[in-house]
């Protein structure tokens, strides 16, 4: 269980000589002009339709009735059959899987921070013996096989009562969640200046109060990067509830689409399906385009451990 | 005072500590315990056997069969994904026509670009595989009638359901997934690069071609290792087990086609009653998980030296 990759430097650290000194082209003319850049803008746009197709043609689809769907996957709707809609989110039990979720994902991700920065805090501003070791335990996990420890973890579970409950997927992932969030915490705790906490310590503090009261709130910027990461990840979770939560009235969205289109497939409610799944994609996407530089600088300081 | 600190950093340590050993440690040194039994998972009752299971996996086609899918994964992914990335980044950020003032510019429109690449970022890979999956319908599916509505209606592949092509689909599933996160984060790499390594570069003529092979790539060379073993983790991990599982048919593809080792410890786990088999198949992967960012590790450092 050892940490297999380090901690990158930041982003594009520059460290290196300048390496200008004999390139190759001494013309010195815009060289890269027109043909250039009409390939290059070429590439770039049919990356953007690559991407945003697949999701307009689901947004569009979700609108259809089922005959055109099959016969006519390109063609726009008759008409907006608001109904597959109305239909996935009450026969086909999306509303549920988004109560589930939203109840995890709120659980696990007050559980994380809370419990993240009280660990990283701890490791990150007390000498005591044992505080390597612990460090290392906590980021060693970010480097093996989830997959690894979800067997044995299935029958832990079982033995606890845990499985097919909410709060047993909450504790799973908050436990999952920590080793990226005690390490990215207690580097952030270890950025922040000493002196405020040390003056709140002498005007009789005590070190709980200190840390609630004037650490947790200097570490906002902190706490905030690393909880849109674990947001994201939580509530697009697949593996962990499709193993540990089979039952039906259980289920968080990622599992209950899934289980929708193998079941609902052969029913042929193509329609509804669509549906669902857009609504499961806007939300995220949305917030996404709101929030869009804090979930771009959480993820990319969050991701590359 | 002393007694207080103690005491608050027990406190502080215990229910963290206490969680993530419970649900993360412990049944991680349990795997591989297990992996020496002949445990169901099923009954309570199991022995020892040794390296049965190591033995059992040699002769086992499956697992050399997913192992294969695994590590060409693992290889593949990333230098599609970061070349890819590698690419759109330098464009965005470097590749603009030069306007008055600035030395270097991305192209125009570089910020919408950089938001509408990042979407598929957000949502579920579970999301993603679904959407992919109808896209991936032979009958009617977006694909095959696109190909039908440009003239190609008699190249109308299977797609999933061919054995030579099911595996290059989940691939490209995981590239249209990945590529705008690492897009974005090149981005903010180059941006940290100092505009006057450019403008030199400028003066003595270099293209733009130079200019990314002499400058960007290996001043950017610490990020694309890291994102090349987060890539290749990637890849052996939960993300291929999501698209493979909800994808392709069987699941594990028509005649195992699209089989990965995460899906296999999956199956043999919780589908074919061999828990004990399964974790055996589990610290393989986990052992070909740390071959790969070793092998990274090494060839990057070696990479570094070169300028």
């Amino acid at each position: 269980m050892k940490t297999t990759d380090t901690p990158p430097p930041p982003a594009g650290t520059v460290e290196a000589r300048p390496v200008v000194k004999k390139l190759d082209t001494p013309s010195g003319k815009d060289r890269s002009g027109g043909v250039l850049n009409v390939f290059s803008h070429g590439v770039l746009v049919i990356w953007s339709v690559l991407v945003v197709l697949p999701l307009l043609w689901a947004v569009m689809t979700s609108f259809k009735d089922d005959k055109s769907i099959l016969t006519t996957p390109w063609a726009l709707p008759d008409r907006l059959h608001f109904e597959n809609w109305s239909r996935a989110w009450t026969q086909a039990h999306m509303s549920d899987y988004f109560l589930n979720t939203i109840l995890v994902v709120a659980g696990s991700l007050i559980g994380t921070l809370l419990l993240g920065s009280m660990a990283a805090y701890v490791l990150a501003r007390f000498e005591f013996p044992g505080n390597r070791f612990i460090y290392f335990l906590f980021v060693g996990g970010m480097s093996f096989p989830v997959i690894l420890a979800l067997v044995p973890l299935f029958y832990v579970m079982n033995n606890l009562g845990l499985l097919n409950t909410i709060h047993g997927l909450i504790l799973v992932y908050i436990a999952y969640s920590l080793p990226f969030t005690v390490f990215f915490l207690t580097s952030f705790f270890k950025t922040l200046p000493t002196s405020v906490a040390e003056a709140a310590i002498i005007d009789g503090a005590s070190h709980t109060r200190t840390f609630f009261q004037v650490m947790l709130p200097m570490a906002k910027p902190g706490l905030i990067s690393v909880g849109i990461f674990n947001f994201l990840g939580q509530w697009n979770q697949y593996l962990l509830p499709t193993v540990l939560n089979t039952d039906p009235d259980k289920k968080v969205l990622t599992q209950g689409l899934v289980q929708l289109a193998s079941s609902q497939g052969y029913k042929g409610d193509w329609s509804g399906l669509f549906a669902g799944l857009v609504m499961a994609m806007l939300p995220v996407l949305g917030a996404y385009i709101i929030f869009q530089r804090q979930v771009v600088a959480g993820l990319t300081a969050g991701a590359l451990k | 005072m002393q007694h207080g600190k103690y005491r608050f950093i027990v406190g502080f340590l215990v229910v963290p500590l206490a969680m993530y050993t419970i649900f993360v440690i412990w049944p991680f040194i349990q795997s591989i315990y297990y992996s020496f039994t002949d445990w169901t998972g099923l009954s309570p009752d199991f022995k020892m056997v040794g390296f049965g299971n190591y033995s059992r996996l040699l002769d086992d086609d499956t697992f050399w069969k997913s192992l294969q899918h695994s590590v060409l994964l693992a290889l593949l992914l990333p230098v599609v994904v970061l070349g890819l990335a590698l690419f759109f980044s330098f464009m965005l950020n470097v590749g603009g026509r030069r306007r008055k003032g600035a030395a270097i510019a991305g192209v125009q429109g570089s910020g919408f670009y950089k938001i509408v690449y990042f979407f598929p970022q957000v949502l579920s890979i579970a999301i993603v595989a679904l959407l992919f999956q109808f896209a991936y319908n032979p009958n009617s599916g977006l694909i095959n009638s696109a190909l039908d509505g440009v003239g190609l209606g008699s190249v109308q592949p299977e797609w999933l359901g061919d054995p030579d092509l099911a595996l290059w689909c989940v691939m490209a599933v995981l590239v249209w997934s990945q590529v705008g996160f690492f897009v974005v984060l090149f981005s903010a790499g180059m941006a940290s690069i100092p505009k006057d390594f450019y403008e030199a570069a400028l003066l003595d003529g270099a293209s733009r071609v130079t200019t990314f092979f002499r400058i960007t790539l290996p001043l950017l060379w610490d990020t694309v290792q890291s994102g090349w073993v987060y890539m290749g983790i990637l890849a052996l991990g939960a993300e291929s087990f999501a698209v493979v599982q909800i994808i392709t048919v069987g699941p594990g593809g028509p005649d195992g086609s699209t089989s990965v080792l995460t899906l296999l410890v999956y199956q043999k786990a919780f589908r074919d009653g061999q828990a004990g088999y399964a974790t055996t198949i589990g610290v393989a992967l986990l052992i070909v998980t740390l071959i790969f960012s070793a092998v990274v590790m090494r060839l990057g450092r070696r990479e570094r030296l070169e300028f």
